[in-house]
């Protein structure tokens, strides 16, 4: 099941997401891009429906890109994450979208910030979470280690542990994850990690297992 | 439904003031998100209202309520009677009498001359009155024999804290739901005070 992590630390916030697509007992392909970047400083790390998934994320990237063309400014991170919650609470009654997200992003006001978007639209601002099944074992690994004001080094290693947990523990566990993360500088990839992969045959036994 | 993401309201009357307290939990069924919800939201400085049930209703609410009062303050130039308002959620929750918000509120506010006023309704709006307090959510039943004991009318600020502290307390804690912490708002004519409790934990 679709896993999604998220830390907040001193100016920067990290998401972390599997990259597994899968299909009742079948695994399509393992390196699904989970978290989109919807601008320059922000971050939305979905999971839930895969077609929801993707429309509604790129929904909100299409909005937020129009709102920047039309009145030449950006919406702040806790703008984005009230207008995806409206959308989410407006569909829900119509024709409700299964998506849980983590929405990340640095704004120049406040810092960085995290938004816990549920898929019935709860919003609630957080310094860390999780969804899916992996969030059973990583919420409280992150309740122990977590601290305000950690380093990117500190957070990354907080997710790492959370990652092997959800490698070790879960039954049907996604074995990639890739790890994004904004900062003053922007919204960017910070790093893969993978076990298993569509790597071609002479290239395997040289296949890096970065863990 | 109303079980999804528990919740503990509840209000009471004190001598020309009033308190309104919630629990800080945030849950999905049997996992905790956060512990530090808020679940009462200020409508002007007299009148607040507590939110308990699904948590997405409650902020949808509370946002289309702040919304209908803003324009009532433009167009009527003051402030919503705590009476008025009561009205005004009742009407809006039984709007959708067939596809309910799934939120149980409680109103509480100073009415004309400061006069302390609390209220609480159903998912559909049936308001229900009451001089002494009021309660909802998950821990409703618990909130009802915790504060029908330790309850005296006309109390004063100080001691209304401390009743409806303890009562919040010792309820969320028998309330697997509701819990990790409260959140207390005494009210009076001059003066607002916030305060956050620490109980249980977990």
């Amino acid at each position: 099941m679709e896993c999604v992590i998220g830390v907040v630390g001193r100016d920067f916030a990290v998401v972390a997401a599997d990259t597994s697509a899968v299909q009742s007992i079948l695994v399509h392909k393992t390196d699904e891009d989970k978290i989109m970047v919807l601008d320059s400083h922000k971050l939305m790390g979905a999971s839930g429906e895969p077609g929801d998934r993707v429309q509604f994320t790129e929904f909100i990237q299409k909005n937020l890109h129009l709102h920047q063309f039309r009145n030449n400014v950006s919406l702040s991170t806790a703008a984005t994450a009230n207008f995806t919650r409206g959308e989410l609470a407006t569909a829900l009654r119509k024709n409700p979208y299964s998506v849980n997200i983590i929405l990340a992003g640095f704004d120049e006001d406040v810092g960085a910030s995290m938004y816990y978007i549920d898929y019935i639209a709860t919003l609630h601002k957080i310094d860390k979470g999780a969804f899916g099944y992996g969030s059973y074992f990583c919420l409280s690994l992150m309740d122990k280690f977590y601290r305000p004001d950690m380093t990117v080094e500190e957070a990354v290693d907080l997710v790492d542990k959370c990652i092997k947990e959800i490698r070790l523990r879960l039954v049907v566990a996604p074995q990639n994850f890739a790890i994004k993360i904004v900062d003053r500088n922007g919204a960017r990839d910070y790093a893969r990690r993978e076990i298993v992969g569509d790597i071609p045959p002479a290239e395997a036994p040289a296949a890096a297992v970065n863990a | 439904i109303f079980e999804y993401n528990g919740s503990a309201v509840v209000a009471m009357v004190g001598k020309n003031c009033f308190a309104i307290a919630s629990d800080r939990r945030l849950g999905v069924q049997l996992q905790t998100v956060a512990t530090d919800f808020q679940r009462v939201f200020e409508i002007h400085p007299k009148l607040y209202i507590g939110l308990s049930g699904l948590a997405s209703d409650a902020q949808t609410l509370y946002q289309r309520l702040v919304f209908k009062h803003k324009l009532y303050q433009l167009r009527e130039e003051r402030d919503m009677k705590p009476e008025t308002f009561a009205s005004l959620v009742s009407a809006m929750l039984y709007e959708k009498r067939f596809g309910p918000y799934f939120c149980q509120p409680i109103i509480a506010g100073l009415g004309q001359d400061d006069v302390p006023f609390i209220c609480t309704m159903d998912c559909i709006g049936a308001k229900e009155l009451a001089k002494d307090f009021v309660v909802s959510g998950t821990a409703s039943e618990s909130l009802y024999g915790a504060c029908e004991s330790m309850y005296k009318p006309n109390m004063e600020p100080d001691e209304l804290f401390e009743t409806i502290s303890q009562a919040l307390l010792s309820s969320v804690d028998r309330d697997c739901l509701s819990g990790w912490g409260g959140y207390v708002l005494v009210v009076t004519p001059t003066e607002v005070t916030e305060r956050v409790l620490k109980g249980r934990m977990d």
